[in-house]
């Protein structure tokens, strides 16, 4: 403990140095724990700082073993954090027009100092959507699933939907061919969608009179295109989503996912 | 209800409101009655010292209130809201602001002029066109303009307006012109020029649309009336355009 100091003879430079650092106000300020040698502290430790507090103070033996978990959630958040990370980067080359997307990307890769930040997005983003389906599936495996996770499991597969749209969403910046006609085919769905499509089942019923309420430039595939095909407004549209609104919802949801993963008892023992 | 009396316990001159909530409670008026009447589930909420005081000092006060029954005394300084009802007023309003903000941000998701090509067009005069398929106006406005000596419907020669959208996922055929036919790059559907399906993954045959003389000899395009050969719709007078 800080407070019973004793004279060493023998305290190295370093020591002294650690000594004077963590009694200094600033470090005090920062963390109010001493060091984490006990039960208390080391519970302090996770108490007293925002990020680890989501982290459960304590876990079981067998759930930090690789064969039981085999730690696709905490691979799938470092991929999110490296995503965010690289796509940030992109964002300082990458202009969502028309006229510049796609010599963008091709400058992205032949004129910008490492020219991997690219690749590292894209293969970031296949592998997080690979090892968001191993989790989902080890969880499945392992029963994890079952109360009082239920919820946390809920949470866990609007995450998935919300990778996919991630996925999608950024599969249409490079604006070439495989892209417009990927989104084209991908976009087609929400034509099918209950009453909010044109297409879709029960569309037909909104109608006043001869006039229908639901058609092809009012409906959710419209909503996401912003025009009636996959145009500027399209490119626009799924840029500020994919860098904005989709990363910010997956966050919150990650947060709770975390804290519920605690709050639920911590990781599942072995069946 | 204990809540409503521990204020009359602490100010007995005050009157009560007279506002509907307040007339709402029953023990009010009740009080300067002869104490027959006291309602079965009251007997049960007035047995804490602050109610019994409360109604000792709602029946010293029975008088002063029965004269202010109809009109409101100019020095109550009493709420003519109680806080329950303005909170309910509050929150309803802030329901109401909620969801008219999520209802304009959902309407600002559709603009209200789009930068497209118009769905209808003229397409220049019929003389200008030869025999089979023309593609000037496939980059514009999704047509191709075939014109044919016999239709496959309507058994006649002239012009049919065939929208450049698959029918399985909705991509961009190519006419090979080799070949004759409309060939999808995505999943390999095949069309013939009039349109019909014959090979790939394509359910149906490709939408015509609607086309007619204008005024002024001019081909008019329109594709907002789409024609469906599946439906019968191909012999409609205006999904082919004789001549």
């Amino acid at each position: 403990m800080a407070e019973t100091k004793t004279i060493d003879p023998k305290e190295t430079a370093a020591t002294r140095l650690w000594n004077w650092l963590t009694e200094t106000q600033v470090w005090k300020s920062v963390f109010r724990h001493d060091r984490p040698d006990s039960d208390r502290t080391r519970v302090l430790v996770m108490l007293s700082n925002v990020f680890l507090h989501l982290h459960p103070v304590r876990m079981r033996k067998s759930g930090v073993k690789l064969r039981y978990t085999w730690c696709m959630g905490g691979m799938s958040f470092f991929l999110f954090l490296s995503l965010t990370l690289t796509g940030l980067l992109l964002m300082f080359y990458y202009r969502p027009t028309l006229e510049y997307a796609y010599t963008d990307i091709v400058a992205l890769r032949e004129h910008v100092p490492l020219g991997i930040m690219r690749e590292m997005h894209r293969w970031g983003a296949h592998a997080m959507v690979i090892t968001v389906m191993l989790h989902m599936f080890r969880v499945f495996l392992t029963g994890s699933y079952k109360p009082p996770r239920e919820f946390n499991w809920s949470v866990g597969v609007i995450m998935l939907v919300l990778t996919l749209l991630l996925s999608f969403t950024g599969y249409l910046l490079p604006w070439d061919q495989l892209a417009i006609w990927a989104i084209t085919v991908g976009s087609n769905m929400a034509r099918a969608t209950p009453f909010l499509g044109h297409e879709g089942p029960g569309a037909a019923l909104l109608r006043l009179g001869d006039v229908p309420l639901i058609h092809a430039y009012d409906d959710a595939r419209f909503a996401l295109l912003g025009g009636s095909f996959v145009g500027e407004g399209a490119l626009l549209r799924f840029y500020v989503l994919h860098c904005v609104g989709l990363p910010l919802v997956i966050a919150v949801l990650m947060a709770v996912h975390f804290w519920r993963v605690r709050k639920d008892g911590g990781i599942s023992g072995p069946l | 209800m204990a809540d409503d009396t521990k204020p009359e316990g602490t100010q007995p001159a005050s009157p009560a409101p007279a506002t509907p909530v307040a007339a709402a409670h029953a023990p009010r008026p009740a009080a300067p009655r002869p104490p027959a009447v006291p309602l079965p589930d009251l007997a049960g909420k007035t047995t804490t010292a602050a109610s019994l005081g409360g109604g000792a000092a709602k029946a010293a006060a029975a008088p002063a209130k029965a004269a202010a029954a109809a009109t409101r005394d100019p020095d109550d300084m009493s709420p003519l809201l109680t806080r329950r009802a303005w909170m309910g007023l509050a929150w309803g309003a802030f329901t109401a602001a909620s969801a008219a903000a999520l209802a304009a941000t959902g309407r600002f998701m559709f603009p209200n002029v789009l930068n497209e090509p118009p769905q209808q067009f003229k397409a220049g005069f019929p003389n200008e066109y030869g025999m089979g398929v023309d593609e000037r106006w496939k980059e514009k406005f999704g047509v191709w303009i075939v014109r044919t000596p016999d239709d496959l419907v309507q058994r006649a020669s002239g012009f049919y307006a065939l929208l450049v959208t698959c029918t399985h996922l909705g991509c961009t055929p190519n006419y090979l012109s080799a070949e004759g036919k409309f060939k999808c790059p995505c999943h390999g559907s095949g069309f013939r020029t009039t349109g019909i399906n014959f090979e790939g993954p394509a359910p149906r045959p490709l939408e015509r649309a609607r086309i007619v003389l204008a005024d002024d000899g001019q081909l008019l395009v329109d594709k907002a009336r789409k024609f469906q050969w599946e439906l019968g719709q191909w012999a409609d007078s205006e999904a082919f355009l004789r001549s």
